[in-house]
């Protein structure tokens, strides 16, 4: 096996089994769960925050999952260039934590919502989205309350000249309209990427449509992308090289 | 060794200026809805009543403020207001 996912499991997370599914039955790689207490990350190659409901979400979604003991070895994992992905709840935390900018409020129209949504893979050339052809609409589904992704106007300025809007709620025809966004977000934001390109946040699951038997496949890009980006970093450091190739945004420090 | 006092503080969090605000304006459509005229903007927030321990009301104060800055509020979304008294009491 090539990749080790770490898993997260604070108290409320309930997509971790379908983020492990995706990654073993989809990809047939390795999976491990990485419970809130210890400190050990298990020498995971990627590190998963999954969709849930921790805490409680008491305070904010994600503010008190912030402050548990392994959030130490994720900070320090991430902030050296270790693949993170934030699904959902977990997309609140990384925004809790300060490796994502920006916060996720109350959906615009109140209500909780779970159904499929049109995405597109606004950049297709990080570890996250290689799989996907640019530009790509797919469908995957939603299930949150507070998914109403907001910045300021410099912050989302920043990030669309960054390219770092990796998916955006767009309609049947491709288009990011109002009618399309699910919840509200800034200028149909889904999911973002830190400036160093190894943190990626994003409401949508695609764990939950990884897997032939669920009907639906859109969603296992994303691990497959991440399969290739930790295959091009092995062959990478066996080189002697970077462990980062052109497609790869290189290695900073997100301030 | 100083003596400390409980004082009552209570912390009051309102979304930021320019945060879309949905739930106050939902509560704001249904008071004209039900009649009720000269109802402005509605902001909806969050209220904590913290007991503290302190030397002092400039201490207990300082103590929730940082309280506020590392995990209560969320500085992107949010601002806070901190109000002190003295008594485990709300102000």
């Amino acid at each position: 096996m090539t990749m080790k996912v770490g898993i997260v499991r604070f108290p409320g997370s309930n997509c971790d089994m379908d983020v492990a599914r995706a990654v073993t039955e989809g990809l047939g790689e390795e999976a491990e769960f990485l419970w809130h207490k210890s400190h050990d990350l298990q020498e995971s190659d990627v590190v998963v925050l999954p969709g849930g409901f921790s805490y409680g979400d008491y305070l904010r979604a994600g503010a008190i999952a912030r402050f548990s003991p392994i959030m130490r070895e994720v900070l320090a994992f991430a902030r050296g260039g270790g693949l993170t992905l934030g699904i959902c709840n977990g997309f609140q935390v990384l925004c809790e934590a300060g490796l994502l900018p920006g916060a996720l409020v109350r959906n615009r129209a109140l209500r909780f919502r779970c159904h499929p949504v049109g995405l597109r893979v606004e950049n297709a050339e990080t570890p996250f989205t290689t799989a996907y052809e640019p530009g790509r609409r797919i469908e995957i589904t939603i299930a949150h309350g507070e998914g109403q992704y907001v910045a300021d106007d410099a912050t989302l300025d920043r990030l669309e000249t960054e390219r770092r809007v990796v998916f955006r709620y767009v309609d049947e025809a491709g288009e990011p309209t109002d009618r399309a966004n699910p919840n509200g977000s800034a200028r149909n934001i889904a999911g973002i990427m830190n400036d160093a390109g190894n943190v990626l946040g994003l409401m949508p699951h695609p764990e939950r449509h990884a897997l032939e038997a669920l009907g639906e496949t859109d969603g296992l890009g994303v691990f497959q992308s991440l399969l290739e980006a930790v295959e091009r970093r092995r062959v990478g450091s066996r080189n002697g090289t970077s462990p980062f190739d052109s497609s790869t945004p290189p290695i900073g420090v997100y301030t | 060794m100083p003596s400390t006092c409980t004082y009552s503080v209570e912390v009051r969090i309102t979304p930021r200026k320019g945060i879309l605000d949905p739930e106050g304006e939902t509560i704001a459509r249904a008071l004209d809805n039900l009649g009720y005229e000269g109802v402005g903007a509605v902001r909806a927030g969050r209220l904590l009543r913290i007991e503290v321990d302190a030397a002092s009301e400039d201490d207990a104060r300082r103590s929730v403020e940082n309280m506020c800055e590392e995990l209560i509020a969320n500085p992107v979304i949010e601002e806070y207001e901190v109000l002190v008294a003295q008594g485990a009491t709300a102000p």
